[in-house]
């Protein structure tokens, strides 16, 4: 599991990406990825494009990124998701919080 | 260096008086012993950090010492150096292989040994240390296991199994800690049918066992006290929400049976998908999740409309927490979808599939455990005269609680519209342990009385409205209409209780601000006292109170209940609904 952050638009959107299985050994890093971040980022990307499997605990941590991300006004996509990782998105249904594609 | 206390042991007494003295002015304290035999009894009194020891000497040799002052030693670090004045290289590891930890060889050199005495002293501090971690992690262990076992058999206690031995219920539950991150609670209604919940916290272990306790606090309590589903779901989001922090919820399924309306209402937060099998059909209908996790969302966003499902006799729903889904074999493989549906496909009857499943489950895991709590449950429809009577627990002798009291409730215009007083009442009717026992029965007499109360007499609402299909809908057209509209309405509920703790009677009186009915005719008309109120819904209040007489102009009802009450069967399973 590896989990990378990149900032892109002058700094405005950051984008994490995670690989592997994203589950609660990701937790450090993937708080890491957003929190420490110069600069003000106004929207977040979330690729999933290397991530084999998605537990609860990851789910949680997109929430956290959520309301870190301001809540309800958040801007956050989550990209490239895998057939088995968007079936969890869906079950959980998390397209109501956050742009999935 | 101070206090190191060094213990050599050599029978040449000029090579000891040597080393003594190199040892000593290296600011170490020192103790001699003359042979092996003089060194065990030496570190047995002074109980040195390192022993400098000669292999070759009389009475008892260097290696025999070593070896009983290692044993000696138990579980501390004591090393052993052994002094020699042999130098090809099959001696010296000799000295290491029975038991001394790294040798010296004469004539001794003082830095070499000045190193060798503080290495070794470092080495033996290291491992005190490690020692000393490795109890207190053990001691820590050991007592948090033990604060476990008394929070478990706490929240055994709250969230306890309620209802799940009923008979149309087989559950399956496979806890992966102490506490299990999976919750599973069944509950009857006091009005008959059931409510059950089955939930998957984020996480396992106590954190989730945490956010268990008020859920399943609220799903008991307030389906105790009548409480509608949706409301208890609300009840339980919006309290999830405020005490779990960001990113720990709640996945649910809950469903409310109803067993005299062979119908059962899902509501389904983040789970997987649900099956519902009926009764001859073997491939079984898919029930998926519609509604975010419970604790995520604000209760001003948060949905809680229920999906009905008419059911059978024998029809079955089959719930799971993705434990079941996501279980891997050695191979890593999870169970999935595919497996579990094959089990229904090639089940040989409904009633194999829950024990299918559990067999191709551990067929499949062969023998590795589970890596997320599992937990499997089957519904089955069946009548509610199969379930046992609710449980009763009347002990005998005068029962404590309030026996004489009385209370007037009255209602304005702007609590009937957004407020359902239910609950209340029948939490007071309940705080009196006799009338308890009849709680499906009181629920009924109170939800007709006041629904009636309400919607024909505040609202003026035609009950004949809902002989049709249309007219059902205009029905609640107009229930709306008027409810938006109303001013100047009022309801009393009036109760009045006496007794002395054998038995009781209680006076229920509700008067609206309706224009009443003519009650008079409607019983003259119909003849028997059973049927007097048809249409009113209240043939089957009628048959659960002592009595029951309208008064004024219709109005006012006053119910009149006794208790113990014989019980007569079959017409009092408490339906609440209006005929």
């Amino acid at each position: 599991m590896t989990v990378q952050a990149s900032l892109a638009g002058n700094g405005r959107e950051l984008t994490i990406k995670v690989d592997g299985r994203f589950d609660f050994s990701a937790h450090q890093e993937f708080r890491e990825a957003y929190e420490n971040v110069p600069g003000e980022v106004k929207s977040f990307v979330v690729d999933l494009g290397g991530t084999s499997y998605l537990d609860s605990s990851a789910l949680g941590m997109l929430l956290l990124l959520r309301d870190f991300a301001g809540g309800d006004g958040a801007d956050v996509q989550i990209v490239n998701c895998n057939a088995d990782v968007r079936k969890i998105l869906t079950i959980s249904n998390f397209e109501q919080l956050f742009t999935i594609q | 260096m101070d206090g190191i206390k060094v213990l050599i042991a050599d029978d040449n007494q000029i090579d000891r008086m040597v080393l003594s003295r190199i040892v000593r002015n290296q600011g170490y304290e020192v103790f001699e012993a003359e042979n092996g035999q003089q060194a065990l009894e030496a570190f047995e009194q002074f109980a040195p950090d390192i022993v400098l020891m000669d292999v070759m000497m009389p009475v008892m040799d260097g290696r025999e010492a070593a070896r009983k002052i290692k044993y000696n030693a138990g579980e501390d670090f004591v090393p052993v150096i052994f002094l020699t004045s042999l130098t090809d290289a099959q001696s010296l590891a000799d000295c290491l292989e029975s038991g001394g930890d790294d040798f010296l060889s004469k004539p001794y050199n003082h830095i070499i040994l000045k190193a060798k005495i503080s290495s070794f002293y470092r080495m033996r501090e290291m491992h005190r240390t490690l020692q000393f971690q490795r109890d207190t992690i053990a001691s820590n262990n050991e007592h948090l296991m033990h604060e476990q076992h008394v929070a478990k058999a706490v929240f055994d206690n709250v969230a306890h199994a309620g209802c799940l031995s009923a008979p149309n219920i087989r559950y399956m539950l496979s806890p992966l800690a102490v506490f299990n991150g999976d919750v599973l609670l069944a509950a009857r209604k006091p009005a008959g049918g059931m409510h059950v919940l089955l939930g998957d916290f984020t996480g396992h272990g106590l954190p989730a066992a945490i956010g268990a306790m008020p859920l399943a606090e609220i799903f008991y309590g307030m389906t105790a006290k009548g409480f509608a589903l949706a409301e208890i779901l609300r009840e339980i989001n919006v309290k999830l929400k405020g005490i779990l922090p960001v990113g720990f919820f709640c996945c649910a399924v809950v469903v409310d049976l109803s067993f005299d309306r062979k119908s059962m209402s899902v509501w389904m937060g983040g789970v997987p998908d649900c099956y519902l099998l009926r009764a001859g059909n073997p491939v079984p209908e898919v029930l998926s999740s519609g509604h975010l996790p419970l604790g995520v969302l604000n209760n001003d966003k948060f949905k809680d409309h229920l999906t009905e499902y008419q059911m059978e006799e024998g029809d079955r729903l089959f719930l799971w927490s993705d434990g079941i889904q996501e279980a891997r074999n050695p191979a890593g493989e999870m169970f999935g979808e595919e497996r579990l549906r094959e089990v229904f496909e090639r089940a040989a009857s409904p009633d194999s599939v829950f024990d299918d499943i559990q067999h191709t489950l551990n067929d499949f895991l062969q023998g590795t455990d589970h890596d997320d709590d599992a937990t499997l449950l089957e519904l089955r429809m069946v009548n509610e005269s199969e379930l046992e009577k609710a449980d009763v627990k009347l002990t005998s002798g005068p029962i404590a609680g309030p026996v004489d009291w009385q209370m007037r409730y009255e209602l304005g215009p702007e609590s009937l519209k957004n407020f359902n007083p239910l609950p209340l009442m029948i939490h007071i009717m309940m705080e009196v342990p006799g009338l308890r026992v009849m709680g499906g029965q009181l629920y009924t007499v109170m939800a007709e009385l006041f629904s009636n109360a309400f919607e024909h007499g505040v609202l003026g609402l035609n009950s004949s409205l809902k002989h049709s299909a249309d007219g059902f809908m205009q029905y609640y057209r107009e229930r709306s209409e008027r409810l938006a509209g109303l001013e100047d309405a009022y309801i009393i509920i009036e109760m009045k209780h006496s007794g002395d703790g054998h038995s009781g009677r209680l006076v229920l009186t509700v008067e609206d601000s309706g224009p009443g009915f003519d009650f008079q005719g409607l019983r003259k008309r119909s003849g028997t006292q059973a049927n007097a109120y048809s249409g009113r819904g209240l043939p089957l209040v009628a048959g659960i109170c002592e009595s029951l007489s309208y008064q004024g102009i219709g109005n006012k009802v006053e119910a009149v209940l006794r208790w113990p009450r014989i019980q007569d069967g079959s017409n009092t399973d408490g339906t609440g609904r209006a005929l």
